[in-house]
């Protein structure tokens, strides 16, 4: 096959390699903010439902971040 | 059963909506269901294609094409299985003006090129999944008698236009009588369909707008409301099976106009102390200025492009699992091969995509609050008080 076809397929390869390693962003961020939010709750348990909201809508943010990764994936795997 | 205002105004329309589909998808029936032309589509490529989707069609389709066909926006809504509603395509074809017509005038039900002839000078293709010298999948092109390609612009109602249609007339309806309905009790606690959404205004009002924003919040109240229910709606409609798979906010189309009002009216409320902070911040040495006012200017175009990309990805992401773990059990099942190994991987497959749906379901609520309490946040700065 021609080197620029090898190139292209390639190239979506990588882009599940991609999406792979948003994934891993996605699941340490959020998984540092479930820790926190733990250890928190664990130290001060009246603030338990405050410390709730703030982890959901910080684990909404960052995974704003992680998914920005996988939608460059996505175009790239499928166009 | 009681029933309330909105419940008794959404049944007295409901006919009106479900007639209107119904009679599409009769029209649909008669026009150009021609089972000769199923077995045309010279595009599907030798994919060692495992999908088991035996529809009229009898096509083999990879699990990649079945998900994007769900997730991409088209110019009818496929209901259930074979029924096939088609919806009005609005066209402006250069030279030959405004065309209207309903997109069953496109032959065949398949998944390859649909074509329409117009007049005798043009020639309209609804390009399917696999179309010729890099067309887009969906998109119409036209060609006239010579074979010269025409410019068409598409301003057709397709999917996603119809369930916003949709969702704007649920939301208009249901304010309307909430509203109403508070007018004609005045001074009693909300009963009904007003119960339930005062819970979620008040919730609005008093821990987003107003920590946010402050003495100010009233002004923005209607447009973070507004936004807040569009895209809780939107969302949730399109987590309902079976009706056509809707994915109005995981389209970028409209999560940028979202974004772009959201930059609109930060803008045009910015008061002297924000653009202050933007361009110059108080108290911080030239030199760091020089690297300041940059980033914040960034900043301003990023946010709102940031607020777009969230959202669309959070909820197009939660359409692909949900879909990719339906698809597995096709692609394991080896297209109705190994029935045994297809049902073992159904049960894991189903219990995994029930718990996705509940996921699913909180996102939906949770990236319409996420993005009504960034709004609030940046309308909040740009009415900033100076704090000295």
């Amino acid at each position: 096959m021609e080197l620029l076809t090898i190139l292209l397929e390639i190239g979506q390869g990588l882009a599940g390699l991609g999406a792979g390693a948003a994934a891993i962003g996605a699941g340490i961020g959020v998984g540092r903010i479930g820790g926190s939010a733990v250890e928190a709750m664990a130290r001060q348990p009246e603030a338990a439902g405050d410390i709730r909201s703030t982890m959901i809508v910080a684990a909404a943010l960052v995974e704003g971040v992680a998914l920005f990764g996988v939608i460059v994936s996505l175009l790239v795997a499928l166009g | 059963m009681k029933l309330g205002r909105f419940s008794k105004q959404l049944m007295k329309l409901a006919p009106i909506f479900v007639s209107a589909l119904f009679v599409g998808s009769v029209s649909a029936q008669d026009h150009g269901h021609d089972h000769g032309d199923h077995h045309d589509s010279p595009n599907t490529e030798a994919h060692a294609a495992h999908g088991a989707h035996h529809d009229h069609d009898a096509e083999p389709i990879t699990a990649g094409t079945f998900i994007t066909n769900h997730i991409a926006d088209a110019h009818d809504i496929h209901w259930l299985g074979d029924v096939h509603i088609p919806l009005p395509v609005i066209l402006n074809v250069e030279g030959h003006g405004l065309q209207v017509f309903m997109s069953s005038a496109f032959e065949g039900h398949g998944h390859g090129d649909r074509k329409f002839a117009l007049s005798e000078e043009v020639l309209l293709t609804l390009h399917g999944e696999h179309p010729a010298d890099g067309q887009n999948p969906g998109s119409i092109s036209a060609v006239d008698a010579n074979g010269n390609h025409l410019e068409v612009l598409d301003l057709s109602i397709t999917k996603s236009v119809f369930g916003l249609l949709f969702i704007l007339t649920v939301m208009v309806l249901l304010f309307r009588s909430v509203a109403k309905s508070y007018a004609k009790r005045p001074g009693r606690a909300p009963q009904g369909m007003s119960n339930l959404m005062e819970t979620l205004i008040v919730f609005l009002r008093d821990e987003v707008a107003k920590p946010s924003i402050g003495k100010e919040a009233d002004r923005f109240m209607p447009f973070l409301l507004t936004v807040f229910f569009f895209i809780f709606f939107s969302n949730l409609l399109g987590l309902i099976p079976f009706i056509g798979g809707f994915n109005i906010t995981g389209t970028l189309g409209v999560t940028i106009v979202l974004a772009s009002l959201v930059f609109a009216i930060t803008t045009i409320n910015g008061n002297k102390e924000y653009w202050m902070h933007v361009f110059a911040m108080p108290g911080v040495p030239k030199w760091v200025l020089a690297i300041l006012t940059p980033i914040e200017i960034i900043g301003l175009f990023l946010k709102p492009i940031v607020l777009m990309i969230r959202l669309t990805a959070n909820i197009t992401a939660g359409h692909i699992i949900i879909l990719a773990f339906t698809s597995l059990i096709f692609i394991f099942s080896k297209g109705g091969e190994s029935i045994g190994v297809g049902s073992g991987i159904g049960v894991f497959s189903t219990a995994f995509m029930i718990f996705m749906y509940m996921l699913e379901l909180l996102v939906a609520f949770l990236q319409a609050y996420v993005f009504t309490l960034l709004a609030a946040l940046y309308f909040g700065d740009a009415r900033q008080e100076a704090h000295h």
